[in-house]
């Protein structure tokens, strides 16, 4: 692991905003015991503003979000900023924070890349395509090297992706999140509470096992007040490439997305059909919607594309427009 | 029942083994790998307890069709729920302490070290066989903690899920690196969602990329027990209310865990002996 400024928190640590801030047995030697028990850390995080301001070049910031894992959620993540990065006067950038399974870089086919710095800051790593990354992957010395972690220290690091990476001037920052309603998703969104994140696409699967946990993702963005753009279906139905039939692999049990969206009052923004081919160029670092153009998958990704583009540009707009 | 020794010898020396699944990579089957492990089991005439140490999106009170129960609390602590064919599974999962089943646990870390350290301690599992721990993706606050509660517990091995695609693989070798710093025992490696069958044609494709979890056990040094088709069949019934009644219909998937599940038993027994003569 890079040399970083959270590699000083002690094991155990309760976490600076929490009661037990300076006061837990852990806190005894800490340098900073102090200054945590004496609740000046319970306050508004200076961090937040200073991340506004580092945002400010950064037009729209989507998150992406799934109570489940291994979902697509990075796939996703990948297929948006491919999409919106087809339109050579938009930047894109993707942050993967992801700490413990980053998987960012090998889908934009950047695996063992390394970060910079740079007097303005760490500098992202760009792809073929011009999408700018940043990963916890990049900071790793190999690739079996295992974060072992506990969330206030995944807080400080998302704190420095947030505050010290240099994205220059972007169109759209995608942040491709794991799955659960924990540290990494609490931290983004309150460190984000300034610069204001425009919205967030839920990913799914069609079975009742997937479903029920995405529920509470939604839950999750309902108690933080932060805007959901849509769902989106993945692995919806699979075609056989030799005899053409359809076939479910993931039932939709409980009606699938689809029912999900229409009793909790959310738009759906598409289904993905399974396609083995979107796992190969996933795994080989290559944009899935150039490679099969023509594919019943990459129409569904670029609908879903347009659709998140238009809710972050047209809500700027007319606000009145998206009710 | 209640034994008066020291809740931290209770799970010691009342648990035989424990069997931690573990993946780096969510979704990739870990509950439903652990759901049908722990059946396995029981048909196999062993006691079994199953926690669900994933606390942000509980699956296996669905899949053992234990959803909506409540957990009840003894003299000595919590009871786990009891389920599965003729109500044989002792089984404990947050899901079971939310009021309404949507809500979500909007926790950071210690608090839900707190919890698992409390399912371990709290809750009155009994004499077993095996426990088994389904664990979230990852390698953080819950993975540590179910090993600090577990305290080093004698017969203590893991199981790691993968399926076959090169951007799972590199999080399950990430987990593997986590077991080998904690030195816990791996038993070895599944590759799950391993190729599909065209109920049509009978065509087989691999939706999700061939091979990652065997060439990973082979490049470190791993047991390979073996690869799960995509069944949807499985999915089905992990997806219902399950009826054990007739569990004599089999499908691929079920086959191959019950078989993975007879080479773990083997592997558990001989480590116990072992524990126990030293």
């Amino acid at each position: 692991m890079a040399e970083s400024g959270v590699t000083g928190v002690p094991e155990g640590c309760p976490g600076i905003c929490t009661e037990q801030a300076g006061k837990a047995s852990p806190c005894q030697g800490c340098p900073n015991q102090a200054s945590c028990a004496s609740g000046q850390t319970q306050g508004p995080d200076p961090a937040v503003e200073q991340i506004k301001e580092r945002l400010d070049g950064v037009r729209y910031k989507v998150l992406v979000l799934s109570g489940k894992g291994g979902v697509g959620k990075s796939t996703l993540t990948a297929q948006l900023a491919f999409g919106i990065a087809s339109d050579e006067s938009k930047q894109v950038a993707v942050l993967d924070i992801d700490i413990c399974g980053p998987s960012m870089p090998r889908i934009l086919g950047l695996d063992g890349e390394q970060v910079h710095q740079s007097g303005s800051g760490w500098s992202p790593v760009y792809s073929e395509d011009g999408i700018a990354l940043m990963s916890t992957a990049f900071l790793l010395s190999s690739a079996a090297d295992a974060v072992i972690w506990r969330g206030p220290k995944k807080n400080g690091l998302i704190k420095q992706f947030l505050r010290d990476v240099d994205w220059g001037e972007t169109d759209y920052l995608n942040v491709d999140t794991p799955p659960g309603t924990s540290d990494e998703h609490l931290s983004t969104v309150q460190l984000l509470s300034a610069a204001k994140i425009d919205g967030a696409v839920v990913v799914t699967t069609p079975q009742e096992a997937a479903l029920q946990d995405v529920r509470k993702e939604v839950d999750f963005c309902r108690k933080l007040k932060l805007p959901v753009i849509g769902v989106v279906e993945n692995m919806s139905v699979f075609v056989c490439p030799k005899c053409k039939n359809e076939s479910q692999i993931f039932p939709p049990t409980s009606g699938g997305a689809e029912k999900m969206c229409h009793d909790m009052g959310l738009d759906l923004l598409g289904k993905v059909p399974l396609d083995p081919r979107i796992a190969r160029c996933c795994d080989e670092g290559r944009p899935f919607l150039t490679e099969v153009p023509d594919s019943p998958a990459c129409t569904a990704y670029r609908a879903i594309v347009q659709r998140v583009q238009r809710f972050c540009e047209v809500k700027l707009e007319e606000p009145k427009a998206m009710d | 029942m209640a034994s008066n020794d020291d809740d931290d010898d209770g799970l010691q020396k009342r648990v035989r083994c424990v069997l931690l699944v573990l993946s780096g990579k969510g979704g990739v089957g870990k509950s439903s790998v652990s759901a049908q492990l722990a059946l396995s089991f029981l048909s196999l005439g062993k006691k079994v307890g199953l926690l669900d140490a994933d606390l942000c999106g509980p699956s296996v009170p669905l899949m053992i069709g234990a959803h909506g129960k409540n957990v009840q609390r003894g003299p000595n602590g919590w009871l786990p729920v009891r389920a599965g064919p003729s109500s044989s599974l002792s089984l404990m999962s947050v899901a079971f302490l939310l009021s309404n089943k949507d809500d979500a646990i909007v926790w950071r870390g210690p608090k839900k070290t707190a919890l698992i350290k409390q399912f371990l301690s709290d809750v009155q599992w009994g004499d077993l066989d095996i426990l088994i721990v389904d664990t979230p993706p990852g390698t953080s606050d819950e993975h540590l903690a179910v090993l600090e509660g577990l305290r080093g517990h004698p017969v203590c091995s893991a199981l790691l899920v993968t399926t076959p695609q090169a951007v799972s693989v590199g999080d399950v070798r990430r987990e593997l690196t986590f077991c080998r710093k904690t030195g816990t025992k791996v038993l070895g490696i599944v590759e799950n969602m391993s190729g599909f069958v065209c109920p049509h044609c009978a065509e087989c494709t691999n939706i999700f990329s061939q091979g990652g979890g065997e060439s990973l056990a082979k490049e470190c040094d791993i047991r390979f027990l073996g690869r799960v088709p995509l069944d949807p069949s499985l999915a089905l019934t992990l997806d219902k209310d399950r009826d054990f009644s007739c569990a004599a219909t089999e499908g691929p998937a079920e086959a191959a865990l019950h078989h993975i599940a007879e080479i773990l038993l083997q592997e558990m027994n001989e480590d116990a002996k072992v524990a126990q003569t030293s």
